[in-house]
């Protein structure tokens, strides 16, 4: 067993480029959303330019759109970054759930990994690893193809983004809610997950209703993490 | 503090936001590098990994239209019976589109 668990975090051209093409079908409807926010971008008056260089820079398609909301001509700069952050948060919990087998790569490999760190990808990446299959391909791959595709399809939104009238009538909103849930069901059945993940519904739900906006991503990974913690796996290590 | 969006104020929010968003990326794999991974931090970590994604999709169901319930439920039920991801979203998101044609 020890000699599996060592190539888990191997990475190289031919894993990244096998995560690149997994994330592809993904990546094609993060084209969709990149054109709703190119176009809603144009709407809320910032110039082409400054959108491109936000959908690079940024990569985070919720902080943007929400950015967006508070974009005119004078921004309150506070209340975007606490925004921005909160929406941002679970990447957080991203970073720590992979550590285990980041840990294994340079520093500088591990945070670089790290730049294009998404839901989907992220996801694609956690549960090969629970499946005993390298994940860092699907992590730098996949990332690669869904931030390239998000560029391309802001850029495609700033300038012809008629293009798609209503994504809601499509269905296309759902995609990546549809993902994330594939990935939930995909992952492991049993008692003890569908507690965790009861406990995680339950107090998302009421964060998002009691408490402050954006928290309830954070509130219910760690409640459910919390109940993982008071009950424990048997332990099949030793 | 409100920043004028003329000139160059716009670069610098769209900078303000990237970094703080990169401290995101960044962050928890930073602060876990001080936590030693014991059996309990594995299974803690374990847990949060899906409660991440569930916490995500509860308000979505919750909130959303019959359209997105709708696409939900097929995907896990799809999921469920065929365990493909593919087949599973594309029913879903089939499932919310022909709901709203309605």
């Amino acid at each position: 067993m020890s000699g599996v668990k060592t190539e888990l975090h191997q990475l190289n051209t031919r894993l990244v480029w096998q995560g690149f093409k997994q994330l592809v079908p993904i990546a094609v409807f993060v084209i969709a959303f990149g054109i709703a926010f190119g176009l809603a971008a144009t709407q809320a008056e910032l110039s082409g330019s400054m959108i491109v260089v936000m959908s690079t820079l940024v990569f985070a398609g919720a902080s943007q759109f929400a950015a967006l909301e508070l974009w005119g001509p004078q921004v309150p700069l506070f209340t975007l970054l606490i925004t921005v952050f909160a929406i941002n948060a679970r990447h957080l919990l991203m970073g720590a759930t992979l550590y285990p087998w980041l840990h294994h790569l340079s520093p500088a490999k591990r945070y670089s990994v790290m730049l294009v760190a998404s839901d989907a990808n992220w996801a694609m990446s956690i549960q090969a690893f629970s499946r005993g299959q390298p994940g860092f391909g699907l992590l730098l791959g996949g990332g690669l193809a869904l931030w390239s595709f998000w560029v391309f399809g802001t850029w495609l939104g700033i300038y012809f983004g008629g293009a798609i009238q209503d994504p809601m009538s499509l269905g296309l909103d759902m995609v990546m809610g549809c993902f994330l849930l594939a990935m939930v069901v995909g992952g492991e059945k049993n008692l003890r997950m569908l507690l965790i993940w009861t406990i995680a519904a339950a107090s998302s739900l009421m964060a998002y209703r009691y408490l402050p906006d954006n928290s309830h991503v954070l509130v219910g990974a760690l409640a459910g993490g919390v109940v993982g913690l008071f009950w424990m796996e048997q332990s099949h290590e030793h | 503090m409100n920043i004028d969006t003329a000139g160059l104020g716009t670069l610098g929010v769209i900078l303000a936001m990237a970094l703080v968003t990169l401290a995101t990326r960044w962050g928890g794999v930073f602060v876990m590098s001080f936590v030693p991974i014991s059996y309990r931090v594995k299974q803690f970590i374990n847990a949060m990994s899906g409660s991440v994604l569930v916490a995500i999709l509860a308000p979505m169901a919750l909130n959303g239209d019959n359209g997105a319930r709708l696409a939900l439920l097929t995907t896990a039920i799809t999921m469920l019976v065929v365990k493909k991801p593919l087949p599973a979203i594309a029913a879903g998101v089939l499932a919310a589109a022909m709901f709203r044609q309605l």
